[in-house]
């Protein structure tokens, strides 16, 4: 433990070009499929709360089911489509980035969706009779319940950035962990845990969770700041 | 889905395209190649000198054998590079690849607890070798995997006439990394190439306890695609790494890498 | 819109007003009949069905059974729905300032961008929040809350207003805010509807009592009659403070 500390701060202090290199795609990875995920995932996570369908209480449990969604299974599900034999196989996505990002969106809009789909739905439970009175349509209703529980959703997307940046199966398999083009913080820990060099290994761990840490961080201060003022 | 797939993935392609570092962003081949040898870090030392003599850049994914020959087939890559030469034969065969050419070779070698419970040391072959921990139950981490490594150690079990099984055979189903990782903290025997032992760091109590023996050879090799199967694919630029690696310099190349004073890999390129 | 130049919605016909839920009858057919002018107040026992019938009125709630029809033929929903609006007993605001509640639901009638501004100033200062209008609005006390509610209805400029239980949960103080609103909406002419367990403030506010039990309308009357000469014996005794059930 001491020396992965000590490798934690080496590295650190160096500011080694390739560790900030795979510092710099984890978080564009990560950051990247948590927004794009978010854009598809909150709106939907509200309709789904607001609108009754026929099979609507199969898309939840679908949802909430898929919240569990194994990152391999995420990662060889996107590997299918994306290699050259699968549907998206002419856009030469697989190993690049671009297919890290969409196995990350494939494993985190299930957790935004379904976890926003809670709180909406909790919220319109308490806004119902208010905004119907005041003739807003459900359609109306999506943007101004998502902005009333920005507090709640910003914890929902962090625990989708949370899944993104710590999953290592998905990105392993879709991204193949190439060094300086898709090598990662969590790639890089498993590469350097097979080579034996586990005090390396549990230093890069260190600083990935200092990085998670500090994203949550500036998230709950900006959070409870606005809360103190808005109630 | 396919849809909202296609969609995140243009908006995801239109970001990175913006933050892209690389000018001269489509000169690269992907090789398809085993842990080993990215683990040994012979990657780094080669792929700097080729970039340097031919510009093109060579992203290397690094997997299992098993795995190489299926990135492979589906034209996941344009070139692979790889340790079992039966199933390496029978991929070009199945016209996957379009040939094979030898590249260079090291060796397997036994490691084990350094009290050596089996008597591995006494052993005068490698099949004796096997036997004796076969005999010795003494516990055996294998990987499992369907790697290079996993069918040469297959291979030499059932030359020992020993059908491995039973509580002290440990199939792991990972790669040679982790499966060292797991003998160390078992004291287990495992059988490693020895680029990748050379590299390993975590050894504990493990030790060298068998090498030498012919049948332990472990040959790699490169196959370029089939033209005729993945007509896309980078078909000039992964013959032109093949032909450098199959060249004087590239072959100099190999043999110039060392790691801990050691050389790790033997050119032998026809 | 100008209400001058357009039709009244008023008044508003129930016709055999039944609902059902869960295999329960929870409102007898009803048959009602709203005026275009006066503040009507909705008394009863709790359970009697006030709230539901409100809704039903409001279009918070479909009837199981019978009609609900307002005048002004050939108004759209949505323009019946633009001329109404409803004060709850917990009024609910959203998180942002009380200016910006106020100007939401203006927002949400289309109402543009420039008129927006100067409605909701004015709905803020006719209803004395002026000191308040930039503070959240969920931080604000349950009274000053509950003005916020009717600054935000009256600057919708209603036809008609809907007020369930809105003082219930309030101190004398705001409850006297509240009432004073009341005189406001009815002296600009609003049509109010009202549910009170109040005796003394349905005496204050009211010109007429709808009375129901168990979810049956039992008895509509002017206010003094209904207090000094009520027709029914549930009536007779909800007035002089009786349990009724």
């Amino acid at each position: 433990m001491d020396n992965a500390f000590q490798a934690a701060f080496q590295l650190i202090v160096a500011m080694d070009p390739v560790l900030i290199g795979i510092v710099t795609l984890s978080l564009q990875v990560s950051l990247t499929a948590v927004a794009i995920a978010s854009v598809i995932a909150l709106p939907l996570g509200a309709a789904i709360a607001l609108w009754q369908f026929p099979g609507r209480g199969l898309v939840v449990v679908v949802l909430n089911a898929l919240m569990g969604l194994p990152p391999v299974v995420a990662g060889l599900m996107v590997y299918l489509m994306l290699s050259r034999a699968g549907p998206l196989g002419q856009f030469g996505l697989l190993f690049t980035p671009t297919a890290m990002v969409i196995a990350q969106i494939v494993l985190i809009l299930p957790i935004v969706a379904a976890l926003s789909r809670q709180v909406i739905e909790e919220l319109w439970g308490e806004y119902r009779e208010q905004l119907q009175s005041l003739g807003v349509s459900r359609l109306r209703a999506i943007p101004t319940l998502l902005w009333d529980a920005r507090f709640s959703l910003i914890t929902v997307v962090l625990a989708g950035f949370g899944r993104a940046s710590a999953e290592v199966g998905a990105v392993l398999i879709v991204g193949g962990n190439i060094s300086g083009v898709t090598r990662v913080m969590t790639t890089a820990i498993a590469l350097e845990t097979s080579k034996g060099n586990l005090p390396l290994a549990l230093g890069l761990g260190i600083i990935l969770l200092l990085l998670v840490a500090s994203v949550n961080a500036v998230a709950y201060i900006i959070g409870e700041a606005a809360k103190r003022r808005l109630g | 889905m396919k849809n909202v797939l296609r969609n995140a993935a243009v908006a995801a392609t239109a970001l990175f395209a913006a933050t892209a570092a690389h000018a001269d962003r489509d000169r690269y081949i992907t090789l398809a190649s085993t842990t080993s040898t990215e683990a040994s870090g012979l990657f780094e030392h080669l792929v700097p000198q080729f970039r340097e003599a031919t510009g093109i850049d060579v992203r290397v994914v690094a997997v299992g054998t098993g795995q190489a020959f299926e990135i492979g087939r589906r034209g996941d890559a344009d070139i692979v590079l790889v340790h079992d030469t039966t199933g390496e034969e029978e991929f070009v065969a199945n016209n996957y690849g379009r040939e094979r050419r030898d590249i260079m070779y090291n060796d397997f070698i036994l490691v084990g607890p350094s009290e050596d419970t089996a008597g591995l040391r006494d052993a005068d072959s490698a099949l004796d070798a096997f036997s004796r921990i076969a005999e010795a139950e003494h516990p055996f981490t294998s990987r499992g995997d369907d790697s290079g490594t996993n069918r040469a150690e297959l291979r030499l079990w059932g030359e020992a006439g020993v059908d491995p099984g039973g509580q002290w055979y440990r199939e792991l189903g990972s790669g040679m990394g982790e499966t060292l990782n797991t003998a160390a903290g078992m004291d287990a025997y495992t059988y490693v190439d020895r680029a990748t032992w050379t590299a390993f760091d975590n050894r504990q109590n493990l030790e060298l306890v068998y090498e030498g023996d012919p049948v332990m050879f472990n040959q790699y090799g490169s196959l370029p695609l089939s033209q005729e199967r993945h007509p896309d694919l980078k078909h000039d630029m992964a013959e032109e790494w093949h032909q450098w690696l199959l060249s004087d310099e590239g072959q100099a190349a190999i043999a110039s890498y060392e790691l801990r004073g050691e050389q790790l890999f033997f050119p032998n390129a026809e | 819109m100008n209400r001058a130049e357009s039709l009244s919605l008023l008044p508003l016909e129930l016709r055999g007003v039944t609902f059902r839920h869960r295999g329960q009858t929870l409102l007898q057919p009803l048959d009602l009949r709203l005026e275009r002018n006066g503040k009507t107040m909705i008394m009863g026992p709790n359970g009697a069905g006030k709230s539901l019938l409100m809704r039903i009125c409001h279009g918070l709630l479909r009837p199981t059974g019978g009609s609900v029809r307002w005048a002004g033929n050939g108004a759209t929903a949505e323009t019946i729905r633009r001329r109404q609006a409803m004060v709850f007993q917990r009024p609910v605001m959203l998180r942002r300032s009380a200016l910006a509640n106020v100007r939401y639901a203006l927002a949400v009638q289309g109402v543009s961008r420039g008129e927006r501004r100067w409605r909701a100033d004015e709905a803020v200062e006719r209803f004395g929040l002026q000191s308040i209008a930039h503070r959240p609005a969920r931080v604000l006390s349950g009274g000053e809350q509950q003005r916020l509610a009717l600054a935000r209805a009256w600057a919708l400029r209603p036809e008609i207003l809907f007020m369930d239980e809105p003082t219930s949960a309030l101190d004398p103080a705001a409850i006297k805010a509240v009432e004073e609103a009341v005189d406001t909406f009815h002296g600009e002419g609003t049509r109010i509807v009202m549910t009170t367990h109040d005796l003394g403030q349905a005496r204050r506010l009211a010109d007429d009592v709808i009375f129901l039990v168990d979810g049956r309308l039992v008895e509509r009357a002017p206010v003094r009659e209904f207090f000094e000469h009520p027709y029914s014996r549930e009536a007779a005794a909800f007035v002089q403070g009786d349990l009724v059930w």
